[in-house]
C-alpha cells in the first residue's frame, strides 16, 4: 500500500504578539515542532494527546487550514506546502474535515441541502439537477438521515444527527482523506457509538483514509489501525494500535494509558495507576531536551535534560496484532531509555511537581508567564 | 449498614416552568427530575450516572438549594441529619452550604470568581463559617492548598484563577469545598473539563480525601469508567428517574436494566479486543416517552414489550439492587 499522506519535519509556530501600536513578537508557541508521519491509503491513523499537545494544529496543518512554519506536507504526492490559490482550492476536494462541535461548525442559517450542495458546486460536481438530487439522497442514506432532513436547519437536529450532517458534508465531494478532529467528544456515550460505527462503515464502503484526532484513548484505540501519541508538539510514540495499547514503551504513553478509567470495577481495583505529577508545561517555553523530562518518573540525569530523543524504531516490540495488515508496522518511540525501562533496569522515582518558573525566555517585560495552554491560546 | 444515612433523598421532583399563570402558547412544564430517591451513608461514595438531560445535575442543585426560585417547582424531601434541606430558608441554607455541604463544579473557571485572588476565595469560607481571623484563615488556607496538592501554596494564594492551570483550578475548588470539613461533598462532573492524566490526579485526590476525612461523596458523572473506580454504590439515571441502583461490582458484572446494559456495551474500552463493533443504543434522548404512562426508555430499548409503552414500570428492590423495568436483562447474559 502506498502512502496517501506524507509529513516531513512539520513545524507550526504561532507568534506571541505583545504591544499596543506595534505588535512585537515576544516569542512563539511551538504548537507542532518537528513531526514526521506517514498515513497509508485506506488506514485509520489515530492521534492522541492531552489538550495543548498540538494534535489539532497538526490536523489543521495537514489540510493547510493553518500556515506551516516549515516542513513538508504531501497528499498523494502533491506537495501542499508550496500550493496557493486555485491549485490549493482544487486539492481541497480530496481532503475534508469533520469538526468536534457539530453545532458551531454548521451554518445555522443554511439548510442541509444548501450545505451539501455548496461543496458540490464549488468543485464542479453539480453537473445536472437529477445527478445532484440523486447524490444528496445517496449522502443522506449513507449517514442514516431521512430525506426530509434536506429542508431542515441545524438547530432542528440532535447532537448525533448534526454530527452525521457534518460527516455527510465532508463526504459530499468524494474525498480521499478525512481528518476527524474529536468527532465524538461532544456527544453522549450512547450516541457516540452510533457515530463511531457509522465512520467505520463508511470507511469500509468508500475506502476512505482517516486521521482521527481525539483525547479519548479508548475511542482512538477502537477506530485506529496505527496510533501516534503526541506530547508538547512532538510525536513520542507511534505503533499499530494493538502494540501500542498492549505494550506501551514511552513513559508518557504508559502514564496516559494507566490514567484512563476502565468501566469495570474488577479491573479498576487491580490496576496499578501511574500518576503523573504537575501539568503540561507551556508550549511557549517547552523544556529542553526530552519534552517530557519534567514529569517523567524514569528521568535520568543530564541526557534526558539535554538531548531531545529522536523517534526511533524499537526492537523486540511484539507483532502488530493484525492491525498493520502485513505491511511494515513499526513501533517507534522517542525515548533514550525505552529498552532499559522495558527490561526493568530503571526504576521509576518520585517527581515533585515543578512550579512554572517566572519570566523565562520570553525577553523583556512579557505579560506574566502563561500558566497554561488555554491561556496561551487565549492571547 | 447499620448506621443512619447522612442524606435521605425521597421522591425528589423538579419541574421547570408551569408555576406562574399559564398563557396560551406556553410550552408545557418540563419535568427534569421525576421522583428520585437515594441514600448516602457517612463516608460512602455514591455515583449518579447518566447522559446529558437525565437530571443528574438538577438533582444536585436541588439538594444544594441552588436552583432559581422563580419558575421551578421542587417537591419531595432531602433529609440531612434530620432536617429537610428543601424546606430550609435561604439564610439557614447559606449557613449549611460550605459548612455541612460542599460542592465541586464541572468548570472551575466559571465557578471561581475571576477578579478575586484564590486566597481570598478560600479564606472567605473559613471566616464565614469557622469565624477565623484573617491571619489564622490564611495559615489554614495555605495548609488546605498544600493538602490538595498545589505546589508553592503560599504564592498561589495571591494569584487569580486565570493564572492557574485547569487542574490547579479544580484543586483550588476542592480546597474551598473542603475548607470546613463538610460531611457531604457533591462533585458534579469534577473531571469532565480536564485531561486524562489530570483527571487521574483529581480522582486519586478525591478518593484519598474521602478516606481521610470521612466525608460522604456524591459523584455525578457521565463516565462509567470514573464510577467503576471510585463509587461504592451507583445510581443509573434515565429521563429523570433512577432506573437501576446497585453496588458497583454487581452493577458492572450483571447490569439488569437494558439501558445500563446498553451503555456498558456502547463504550469503547481500552482492554477490549480492537475492531470489535460497538453495540450502539439506537435513537436519542429526544425519543423519550413520559414516565407516567410508559417507560421513558421504551422507544430506544431493544427489549421493549407492548407493556412498556402502556404502563410505568414498577420499581422493585431485590437483593440490594433497585430496578425499574418490565423486561430486565436476564442475569447470565453478560459473560
Amino acid at each position: 500500500m502506498s502512502d496517501l499522506v506524507e509529513v516531513d519535519d512539520l513545524k507550526v509556530h504561532y507568534p506571541l504578539k505583545y504591544g499596543v501600536f506595534v505588535d512585537r513578537t515576544v516569542g512563539y508557541v511551538y504548537a507542532v515542532d518537528g513531526v514526521s508521519l506517514r498515513i497509508r491509503r485506506g488506514e485509520t491513523y489515530g492521534l492522541v494527546g492531552e489538550s495543548g499537545c498540538g494534535k489539532s494544529t497538526l490536523g489543521r496543518a495537514l489540510l493547510r487550514l493553518t500556515d506551516l512554519t516549515s516542513g513538508r506536507v504531501a497528499i498523494d504526492g502533491v506537495d501542499l506546502s508550496g500550493l496557493h490559490g486555485e491549485p490549493l482550492r482544487r486539492m481541497r476536494r480530496r481532503m475534508q474535515m469533520v469538526f468536534q462541535d457539530p453545532l458551531s461548525s454548521l451554518n445555522p442559517r443554511q439548510c442541509v441541502r444548501a450545505m451539501l450542495v455548496e461543496g458540490l458546486r464549488a468543485h464542479g460536481l453539480d453537473t445536472s439537477r437529477e445527478a445532484t438530487e440523486a447524490r444528496l439522497r445517496e449522502l443522506l442514506d449513507a449517514v442514516g438521515l431521512p430525506v426530509g432532513a434536506l429542508r431542515r436547519y441545524p438547530h432542528e437536529f440532535s447532537g448525533g444527527q448534526r454530527q452525521r450532517i457534518g460527516i455527510a458534508r465532508a463526504l459530499s465531494v468524494n474525498p480521499d482523506l478525512i481528518v476527524a478532529d474529536e468527532p465524538v467528544s461532544a456527544l453522549d456515550v450512547s450516541v457516540q457509538a452510533q457515530v463511531l460505527n457509522l465512520l467505520e462503515d463508511l470507511q469500509a464502503a468508500l475506502g476512505l483514509t482517516y486521521l482521527v484526532i481525539a483525547h479519548d484513548l479508548a475511542v482512538v484505540r477502537h477506530m485506529a489501525d496505527r496510533v501516534g501519541v503526541m506530547y508538547l508538539g512532538g510525536i513520542v510514540e507511534e505503533a499499530p494500535a494493538g502494540a501500542l495499547y498492549g505494550s506501551p514503551r514511552h513513559p508518557y504513553t504508559r502514564a496516559l494509558l494507566s490514567a484512563v478509567p476502565v468501566p469495570d470495577p474488577v479491573v479498576e481495583d487491580r490496576r496499578e495507576h501511574l500518576l503523573l505529577t504537575g501539568d503540561l508545561p507551556s508550549p511557549a517555553a517547552p523544556p529542553s531536551g526530552c519534552r517530557f523530562h519534567t514529569r517523567c518518573p524514569w528521568r535520568q540525569p543530564t541526557r534526558c535534560d539535554e538531548e531531545r530523543p529522536e523517534l526511533r524504531v524499537i526492537a523486540g516490540a511484539g507483532s502488530g496484532s493484525g492491525a498493520g495488515s502485513g505491511a511494515v508496522a513499526e513501533h517507534r518511540v522517542a525515548c533514550h531509555y525505552a529498552e532499559q525501562i522495558d527490561a526493568g533496569l530503571l526504576r521509576p522515582h518520585d517527581v515533585s511537581p515543578e512550579v512554572v518558573p517566572e519570566g523565562v525566555v520570553l525577553g523583556a517585560a512579557p505579560p506574566a508567564h502563561p500558566a497554561s495552554v488555554t491561556e496561551v491560546l487565549g492571547h | 449498614m447499620t448506621d443512619q444515612p447522612l442524606l435521605e433523598v425521597r421522591d425528589l421532583r423538579v419541574t421547570f416552568g408551569g408555576t406562574g399563570r399559564r398563557r396560551r402558547g406556553d410550552s408545557p412544564p418540563t419535568v427534569a427530575v421525576d421522583g428520585v430517591s437515594f441514600d448516602v451513608s457517612p463516608g460512602q461514595v455514591v455515583g449518579l450516572v447518566g447522559e446529558s438531560g437525565c437530571g443528574k445535575s438538577v438533582t444536585s442543585l436541588a439538594i444544594m438549594g441552588l436552583l432559581p426560585k422563580r419558575g421551578v417547582r421542587v417537591t419531595g424531601s432531602a433529609m440531612f441529619e434530620g432536617t429537610d434541606l428543601l424546606g430550609l430558608s435561604d439564610a439557614a441554607m447559606r449557613d449549611r452550604r460550605g459548612r455541612d455541604l460542599g460542592m465541586v463544579f464541572q468548570d472551575p473557571l466559571s465557578a471561581l470568581n475571576p477578579v478575586v485572588p484564590i486566597g481570598v476565595q478560600v479564606t472567605e469560607v473559613l471566616r464565614r463559617h469557622r469565624s477565623m481571623n484573617a491571619a489564622a484563615a490564611k495559615t489554614e488556607a495555605t495548609e488546605l492548598l498544600r493538602r490538595v496538592g498545589i505546589p508553592d501554596p503560599g504564592r498561589r494564594l495571591a494569584e487569580y484563577p486565570h493564572q492557574l492551570s485547569g487542574g490547579m483550578r479544580q484543586r483550588a475548588l476542592i480546597a474551598i469545598a473542603l475548607a470546613c470539613r463538610p460531611r457531604l461533598l457533591i462533585a458534579d462532573e469534577p473531571t469532565t473539563a480536564l485531561d486524562v492524566t489530570i483527571q487521574a490526579q483529581i480522582l486519586a485526590l478525591l478518593a484519598e480525601l474521602v478516606v481521610d476525612t470521612g466525608t460522604a461523596l456524591i459523584m455525578i458523572t457521565h463516565d462509567l469508567g470514573v464510577v467503576a473506580g471510585l463509587c461504592d454504590e451507583v445510581n443509573v439515571l434515565y429521563g429523570g428517574r433512577v432506573v437501576e441502583r446497585a453496588r458497583r461490582h454487581e452493577l458492572f458484572a450483571t447490569p439488569r436494566h437494558p439501558y445500563t446494559h446498553g451503555l456498558l456495551g456502547s463504550i469503547p474500552r481500552l482492554d477490549a479486543p480492537s475492531g470489535e463493533r460497538l453495540a450502539a443504543i439506537k435513537g436519542s434522548v429526544a425519543d423519550n416517552l413520559a414516565w407516567d404512562s410508559a417507560c421513558a426508555f421504551a422507544p430506544r430499548c431493544p427489549r421493549s414489550l407492548a407493556e412498556c409503552t402502556e404502563h410505568t414500570p414498577p420499581t422493585e428492590e431485590v437483593l440490594q439492587r433497585l430496578l425499574s423495568c418490565h423486561n430486565p436483562v436476564p442475569v447470565q447474559v453478560r459473560s
